[in-house]
């Protein structure tokens, strides 16, 4: 709890000591630790002065926040109209697949994780899925395996040179 | 420095970059640019400019709209005509260097035409039939300035209305904006001027400006590309609105999903105060103003007032009853405008153009242009900018060039969640808040989605009633709980476990939720499914009595079969792509589906090369031939 403290002092600044910041502090977190968890919902409960059960209740409602950490790779399916449309759900399901993830969960290494989202607003190029900050544009569940392919190879060549070797 | 002065400064600058000695290139970095793979392309630019010793200024731009077409480049060459080139990669970036950043060979073979000069050369842009119909006010300078450079907009004009503004009487702006007829643009269409006197006139300080940039709306992105091209519009017309409201703090509330308009729009508000925009004292006037951005954090409902309102106090965002409406008491319990990014846009062209310009465009209750998202099946998609009144049949055919691959036209679906999904027959329709209502849909926030065979009509309904589900808030339990008996019910009718009344218990259900909920998202959470039911009630009937799915999209009606004549047997494409291993040859060599282990994919139709066309979709799968059955030996 205290390292986690020291963690999170450069976030919960004084000028941002009003209820109006309590969604953008719960971001701040998620963006440094990946995910929020309970002790650091119950800092900011403190840090603010209100009951942890209300932090709890804001960010249980809105769902960009997430209580597990995420993967090197967050991979996320859109599922938008437009994508649901083009084949959305096929993809999410072929990601899930090739994985060997559910939606919401991480990979066992932390590699990877899988989520949804409601809309990206990329509708002319659906279906569209993102890994990290890149957006892969018409997806089909062959392409899946193609576009894993270009993120993996890292995890994937080091422990085959030093067989080799 | 006085507005005159920064007008001149932006002015010279943007002659010196438009018409000065070296070309200018442009290249679209909106989100779909980035999408389509234009960030590689401007390092390309970059790149081969060194490497070939040439000069030119890069420009990243918005979006103009042609989503199909990105990454778009514009090249712009002094003494010589505009020429725009579509879908670039960075392979081909050091033939147009070559060919006209140094020479005089314009590579007309990868343009998409010229938007300046090189008549009788080439396609000119602007002529391009969409065009013709439409007509670009909010996003005329979307893709050609740099949202990131606020002399750009100055320059096209900008913050002209502004200077204006402050030396008019508050309430003569608001009666400017009452007689424009200008509505809001969020999609339930209060008159904007109205709305604004209300405000004014309430007691109660400090007031607030919001402008709601949380586009829920899944397949609508509008607003986003209005964010990420041309930014400073938005601003201004916020500006202008607090000036008539004697408002001091404004909020721009925008969706988390999109951090390039995050981005951009900070970058706007820093440029706007140190130019004297926003802040103190705004353009040595008495008049104070200044924008914060409010993060949402992904809830649909988020959109709707009181609850975005209760979003930015830090709270669950759910609805609240109305009255008090929020002009009287809305965030913390203040007076406060609240509008849509659309609405923002149009203020400074009415104040610079006039209301009677403004009201002289678009029909007799919906006076304007109206910005839709064009999605789903048509040849093009993206964004475009019509009169109001404007017929579906237009947008879909003029604008959006027809349906891909020669599919025929089934419906659309516009307004979103809350909206509805019209057939062939109501192509006629003319676009405008009425109109669009009366037919069962709703203006909305613009999201247009073309449906054509492919899509099933049922599982449309599915798609946007478990999106409302999900995002329900809880408040209601006719919503929490209404949406999701027909969620259960649509699951059932989908896999082949609909019965008779389903449909009548459907409607039942709708009416209640919708008399019953407190919010938009409530009263209106039945509207794609009252829509289809009532325009597509055979496909509902061939799903509960027959269990066949006729647009063959509904996994558990379905089942995938290759024919046997037209399977080419040396080729292994679809054994080698099928996940799960279900495909093999049998004794002669044909594949056979296995279909105990078929997941239903749909890899195999994707990857069977066209000559061949031998996968194919069979609804109920008691179609499928005997043979089948026996696993491939």
């Amino acid at each position: 709890m205290e390292e986690l403290r020291q963690q999170l002092a450069e976030i919960l600044t004084p000028q941002k000591k009003e209820r109006r910041h309590v969604i953008s502090l719960l971001r701040e977190v998620q963006q440094k630790l990946g995910y929020i968890s309970k002790e650091a919902m119950q800092l900011i409960a403190d840090f603010l002065e209100i009951p942890g059960s209300t932090v709890y209740g804001i960010a249980t409602f809105y769902n960009q926040f997430r209580f597990k950490p995420l993967g090197k790779h967050a991979v996320t399916v859109c599922m938008g109209t437009a994508c649901h449309m083009a084949g959305g759900r096929l993809v999410l399901e072929a990601m899930a697949r090739e994985l060997e993830v559910e939606v919401g969960d991480i990979t066992p290494d932390q590699e990877f994780s899988l989520d949804r989202v409601a809309c990206i607003g990329c509708c002319a190029l659906a279906p569209v899925v993102t890994i990290n900050e890149s957006i892969y544009p018409r997806m089909t569940p062959p392409k899946v395996e193609e576009v894993l392919v270009t993120v993996k190879p890292v995890v994937e060549e080091k422990p085959q040179k030093e067989q080799a070797s | 420095m006085t507005f005159q002065e920064i007008q001149q400064k932006a002015k010279a600058e943007w002659d010196a970059l438009y018409h000065g000695q070296i070309p200018h290139i442009l290249i679209g970095t909106a989100t779909c640019g980035r999408a389509g793979g234009a960030l590689p392309v401007v390092e390309a630019f970059h790149k081969e400019m060194a490497r070939q010793g040439a000069k030119a200024n890069i420009s990243q731009v918005g979006c103009v709209g042609l989503c199909s077409f990105e990454p778009l480049v514009t090249i712009v060459k002094p003494d010589s005509f505009t020429v725009c080139y579509n879908n670039v990669t960075p392979q081909i970036v050091p033939t147009l260097v070559e060919g006209y950043v140094l020479g005089d060979d314009p590579c007309l073979d990868l343009a998409l035409g010229t938007v300046e000069g090189g008549e009788g050369e080439a396609v000119r842009i602007p002529e391009l039939m969409r065009f013709e119909h439409e007509v670009r006010l909010i996003l005329r300078n979307c893709g050609y300035i740099n949202p990131e450079d606020i002399n750009h907009y100055v320059a096209s004009g900008g913050y002209a209305s502004l200077a204006n503004a402050l030396i008019m009487k508050p309430e003569a702006i608001i009666s400017e904006i009452k007689a424009s007829g200008l509505r809001g643009r969020g999609g339930a269409g209060f008159p904007t001027g109205r709305k604004w006197e209300q405000c004014r006139q309430a007691p109660g300080q400090p007031k607030y400006v919001i402008c709601n940039a949380d586009e829920g709306d899944p397949g609508a992105f509008m607003d986003r590309v209005i964010l990420e091209s041309d930014p400073h519009q938005v601003i201004e017309g916020m500006a202008i609105a607090a000036y008539a409201l004697g408002s001091g703090n404004g909020f721009i509330y925008i969706r988390t999903e999109y951090p390039l308009a995050i981005a951009r729009l900070d970058i706007a508000l820093k440029q706007a105060k140190k130019q004297g925009f926003l802040g103190k004292g705004i353009l040595g006037s008495g008049f104070s103003f200044d924008i914060e951005i409010a993060q949402g954090a992904g809830a649909f409902v988020s959109g709707e007032s009181t609850a975005l309102m209760y979003a930015i106090e830090g709270k669950r965002s759910m609805p609240r009853p109305r009255p008090p409406h929020s002009v009287e008491a809305g965030l913390w319990g203040r007076p406060t405008v609240l509008n849509n990014v659309k609405t923002f846009a149009y203020v400074p062209l009415i104040l610079q153009r006039g209301a009677e310009w403004f009201a002289s465009i678009g029909t007799e209750s919906s006076k304007g242009t109206a910005v839709f998202a064009l999605a789903g099946k048509t040849v093009q998609t993206g964004l475009t900018e019509v009169p109001m009144g404007i017929t579906l049949n237009e947008l879909i055919y003029k604008i959006g060039g027809g349906m891909r691959n020669n599919k025929q036209f089934k419906a659309v679906q516009i307004g979103g969640p809350s909206g509805g999904c019209l057939p062939a027959e109501l192509l006629l329709t003319p676009v405008d808040f009425d109109s669009l209502r009366e037919a069962g849909a709703i203006m909305g926030s613009g999201g247009i989605i073309a449906m054509d065979t492919d899509n099933c009509m049922v599982d449309a309904a599915r798609f946007f009633l478990d999106f409302i589900q999900k995002e329900s808030c809880g408040k209601c339990s006719t919503c929490r709980i209404g949406t999701w008996h027909m969620l259960d019910i649509l699951n059932d009718i989908t896999t082949g476990k609909g019965k008779l009344g389903d449909i009548d218990f459907l409607v039942e259900l709708g009416e209640d939720i919708r008399g019953g909920s407190l919010c938009g998202l409530g009263k209106t959470a039945a509207n794609p499914v009252f829509t289809t039911i009532r325009y597509f009630r055979d496909e509902y009937l061939a799903h509960i009595v027959e269990k066949r799915c006729p647009a063959l999209v509904c996994k558990e009606l379905i089942a995938y079969y290759i024919l046997r004549e037209k399977c080419e047997r040396a080729c292994e494409h679809c054994v080698l792509t099928c996940p799960v291993k279900a495909i093999a040859s049998d004794e002669k060599g044909i594949k056979v589906i296995d279909q105990t282990k078929c997941t239903k994919c749909g890899s195999c139709e994707l990857v069977c090369p066209k000559e061949y066309n031998a996968v194919t979709r069979l609804s109920p799968p008691s179609l499928l031939p005997e043979s089948s059955d026996k696993k491939p030996g």
